[in-house]
């Protein structure tokens, strides 16, 4: 090419996470390199100390907001940042640590250290979309590798990134995996779970955890129906939709209808 | 018709011929297609038990491999697989090459073929035999079809316009006996070839008569059957009967799965997709579904945005509008759908309380 543009900028903040979907970026192996030949990585503290102040053209967060502290650095974030990308499950959906949100902080606050008035956090945790705008969403738990590269590689593009929409049924089918349901009972939650990943679990005979969230418009009803004809309990239907993204509006109703014996 | 004490000799003939075999065998709990090495690969003694929403492996008789119905895989897998790549392009220095060149197909004996199978090829070939790709898997397959003698719980090819015999559409034609034997009948110059080259002897008229016997009994013997009535009309007559096509969707997961199994849906999209360098572009083609919330997307949004618009969409296309863009039904009555259907929805039992709605 005859003039090669400047490298566009890429910073990985983390928030209340533990890691793994900024670590997805570092296990990419030769894409790495790639990557960092066409990127300017300017800041990822899990990589390396030397943070520059920005602005960055992509900005990519993992973890939920939990303290007042980090409900104000993601809005600095957001306002050095061209594009936002969330990614993993808390980031996306408040992850595990949202379980929160569906108990008394307080009381396990007492319970778990010995001066809980050190501790200050908040009440809930919450995805990176409700304090800031958001330009697009990575799910997972981690997330997939492919699709980060995919997002990565769209963006240098200036494509749209191919990310799909439907449920992890699909990707069984493409997989060659049997529907565990139907040749084994297992109960899986891959029809009201968004694809992504490949349909992992099944592969290897688990039904689904639904760790990259719900689809859009999951028919969580029907699948909880399926669930009880399996001889799950009202607990353990509840129980299972309350894992890394309980507190989205599909799961969360699901968890409650579940629940209801 | 002949007399094969067992598939040996065919195995034999068809790897020497340089075919790859490909049928059913056993894998993750169920019978799926996959290249098989030697008979012995085949299920021998395993039968199903299927129900909808149920598939389960049981013991079937040691010396028979055939007695299994609506696995999860259909042919269409070979003849128009999912994912595939349509072309690649370099960027270079001189511009954009692109690169469509494809591997010549592998010869390929599609063996166990089931009468509804074989009717699903001949609507796949009337859809898609006008595409390069699929014409040259196609004319570079040799089809062995095996005549059903224990039809499942979600058969019903009867009442969709065929039946557990053979009729068209196979170079040879299989019947297993309870032995472990076969009859073998030849419909093309290819099958009369290789049927010759096993040096088999005529079976006898008994033998015969009593093959033919246990094909013409498995006719009696479907799970299921379509409602008699006029389906195209029915179902355009109720598409817009939102209450119906509502209470359905309540149960649908929209998960996909009936379209996925189904051997005559042939829908794919197509996705370009670019490497992390710039300098490499790719064009790859996937298995779609009408189930997909993006299927119908346009402009805006999708066109069939509700699940009971999609079933809709689905059931209509298979027995409604096939007949028009295609010319028939596009239902061979596998059963598939049924039995994988994760909810156990009835493609068969949804037209028959349609059929009682429009009656009351």
């Amino acid at each position: 090419m005859a003039t090669e543009p400047a490298r566009p900028s890429l910073a990985v903040w983390k928030f209340a996470s533990c890691d793994g979907c900024q670590l997805t970026l570092l296990d990419c192996g030769d894409a790495l390199l790639t990557l960092a030949a066409r990127l300017h990585i300017a800041a990822f503290p899990e990589a390396s100390s030397m943070i520059e102040p920005g602005p960055y053209d992509v900005s990519l967060v993992e973890g939920s907001i939990t303290t007042e502290e980090d409900a104000a650095r993601i809005r600095d974030i957001r306002a050095r940042s061209t594009l936002l990308v969330a990614i993993g499950a808390c980031a996306t959906a408040g992850g595990i640590q949202a379980l929160r949100d569906l108990a008394d902080v307080d009381e396990f606050r007492a319970q778990v250290y010995p001066h809980p008035e050190y501790v200050r956090s908040l009440a809930t945790a919450t995805p990176i979309s409700a304090h800031v705008p958001v330009d697009l969403e990575l799910h997972g738990c981690p997330i997939d590798r492919g699709q980060l590269v995919e997002v990565l590689g769209a963006l240098l593009a200036g494509r749209k990134p191919d990310l799909p929409v439907h449920s992890v049924c699909a990707q069984c089918k493409a997989r060659g995996t049997p529907c565990l349901p139907v040749v084994a009972g297992v109960p899986c939650l891959g029809p009201v779970t968004r694809a992504g990943c490949g349909a992992l679990c099944p592969a290897y005979g688990r039904g689904c955890f639904g760790c990259f969230g719900p689809v859009e418009r999951p028919n969580t009803r029907a699948l909880v129906a399926l669930l009880r004809h399996q001889g799950m309990s009202p607990a353990d239907i509840g129980r299972v939709f309350r894992t890394y993204t309980a507190t989205t509006a599909q799961f969360r109703a699901a968890a409650e209808e579940g629940a209801r014996s | 018709m002949f007399q094969l004490p067992d598939l040996d000799g065919l195995f034999a003939a068809l790897h020497a011929d340089g075919y790859r075999i490909v049928g059913p065998t056993v894998s993750a709990g169920a019978i799926v297609l996959a290249e098989l090495d030697r008979p012995a690969h085949l299920p021998y003694g395993v039968r199903v038990e299927t129900a909808p929403g149920h598939y389960r492996l049981r013991p079937g008789p040691a010396r028979q491999a055939f007695t299994h119905t609506a696995g999860p895989q259909a042919w269409k897998e070979f003849l128009q697989p999912s994912p595939e790549r349509l072309w690649r392009g370099t960027r270079d220095d001189e511009g954009f090459r692109v690169d469509a060149a494809e591997e010549p197909p592998r010869p390929t004996a599609l063996l166990g073929v089931r009468p509804c199978d074989l009717r699903a090829l001949g609507i796949l070939d009337g859809v898609l035999g006008d595409g390069e790709r699929y014409a040259r898997r196609r004319a570079a397959s040799l089809v062995i079809a095996v005549d059903c003698t224990e039809p499942g719980e979600a058969c019903f090819c009867v009442s969709a316009g065929g039946g557990p015999a053979a009729r068209s559409g196979f170079d040879i034609g299989l019947v297993e006996r309870p032995d472990g034997g076969y009859l073998a009948r030849a419909a093309t110059d290819r099958g009369t070839d290789l049927l010759a080259r096993l040096a088999a002897p005529e079976a006898s008229d008994v033998e015969v008569t009593t093959a033919r016997k246990a094909v013409d009994e498995a006719a009696a013997r479907m799970g299921r059957r379509l409602p008699e009535v006029d389906l195209r009309d029915l179902l355009t007559r109720h598409r817009t009967d939102d209450t119906y096509w509502s209470a359905i969707a309540e149960r649908c997961l929209a998960c996909a799965n009936c379209t996925m199994v189904c051997p005559t849906c042939f829908c794919a999209r197509v996705t370009d997709v670019t490497d992390l360098t710039g300098e490499h572009a790719e064009r790859w083609q996937r298995a779609d579904s009408c189930f997909d919330p993006d299927f119908s997307y346009v402009h805006g949004g999708p066109v069939r945005s509700s699940t009971g618009a999609r079933y809709r969409q689905w059931i209509s296309h298979k027995f409604a509008t096939w007949h028009d863009q295609f010319g028939g039904s596009g239902c061979v009555g596998c059963g598939r759908c049924v039995v994988w259907c994760p909810v156990g929805i009835d493609i068969t039992a949804e037209l028959h309380a349609l059929a009682q709605r429009d009656r009351s």
